[in-house]
């Protein structure tokens, strides 16, 4: 075994290990430090996959910025152990199935369809590191109308979270 | 030898029935709301091996903008969060059910 494929696998369980983690746990600060644990592991495979700006953006945004938030608002509330009641009966009988038939359905595409095969036996990692200047390039000429509405988007969220925390007079 | 991009594709698979899981089975709305965020990470890296595969930008672009819309959904859901641990002293979702039938 190579040294990606050894990288590809510790990172591989140990974002698997987070998100049973983040489903086990019963107190929700728990539950969001295995959150960041498996986004920590999914950095270190986009590094791997030949991406590095969305490696260090994936850890700088989601780790760094809406992890903390979600920590910020848990210690916030002071939010304690998860009571468990009884799940509800439609999340029981129907839920759960429908989530392994996805997952079967995801595998036999994966398995079966020519995409698959094709992607299954593609390059792999053997290109280059995506170029962040290309990706910049593309960003902000081909999908720049895009970009711009996202900013919209951001002033709208930010708007939308005054409004709501703000306070009733 | 590197590794396939179908291992990446089902780690993301896996990741995302987890997260679907966590959203069916958790009665916190935080951790409600933390499993979205792992259902949008197994998506971005299923975006991410397959610009690999194809070997074009963009899918990372894609990336760019799934967090962008996450950044945005966590800000306005934590501040409903707390807007609803305000007025109902809880945060189980089983006790916000004036919406149900």
């Amino acid at each position: 075994m190579s040294v990606p494929v050894v990288i590809f696998f510790v990172c591989a369980l140990l974002a698997i290990v987070g998100a049973v983690r983040l489903i086990l746990a019963r107190e929700p600060i728990h539950s969001a430090l295995s959150l960041i644990l498996v986004m920590l592991s999914l950095a270190v495979l986009y590094l791997l996959l030949g991406a590095p700006f969305i490696a260090a953006v994936q850890i700088l945004v989601y780790a760094g910025a809406i992890m903390v938030l979600f920590v910020f608002v848990i210690m916030l509330l002071n939010a304690g152990t998860e009571e468990r009641t009884d799940f509800s009966k439609l999340a029981k009988y129907v839920g759960v199935p429908l989530g392994f038939f996805l997952l079967l359905e995801i595998g036999h595409w994966l398995a079966h369809s020519p995409a698959g095969a094709v992607v299954a036996n593609g390059a792999g990692a053997s290109g280059r590191a995506a170029d962040t200047a290309k990706l910049s390039e593309q960003l902000f000429r081909q999908y720049l109308f895009p970009f711009e509405a996202t900013s919209i988007l951001i002033l709208i969220a930010i708007l939308g979270a005054l409004v709501l925390a703000r306070k009733e007079e | 030898m590197s590794v396939p991009i179908s291992y990446y594709l089902v780690l993301s698979a896996v990741l995302f029935g987890l997260g679907v899981v966590a959203f069916v089975f958790k009665r916190n709305i935080i951790t409600i709301f933390m499993s979205i965020e792992l259902m949008l990470n197994a998506v971005n890296l299923a975006f991410v091996s397959f610009a690999r595969a194809q070997n074009q930008l963009d899918g990372l672009v894609f990336v760019f903008f799934v967090i962008v819309v996450a950044a945005a959904e966590a800000a306005v859901g934590l501040a409903i969060v707390i807007m609803l641990a305000q007025n109902r002293q809880s945060l189980n979702v089983e006790r916000v059910n004036q919406l149900k039938f």
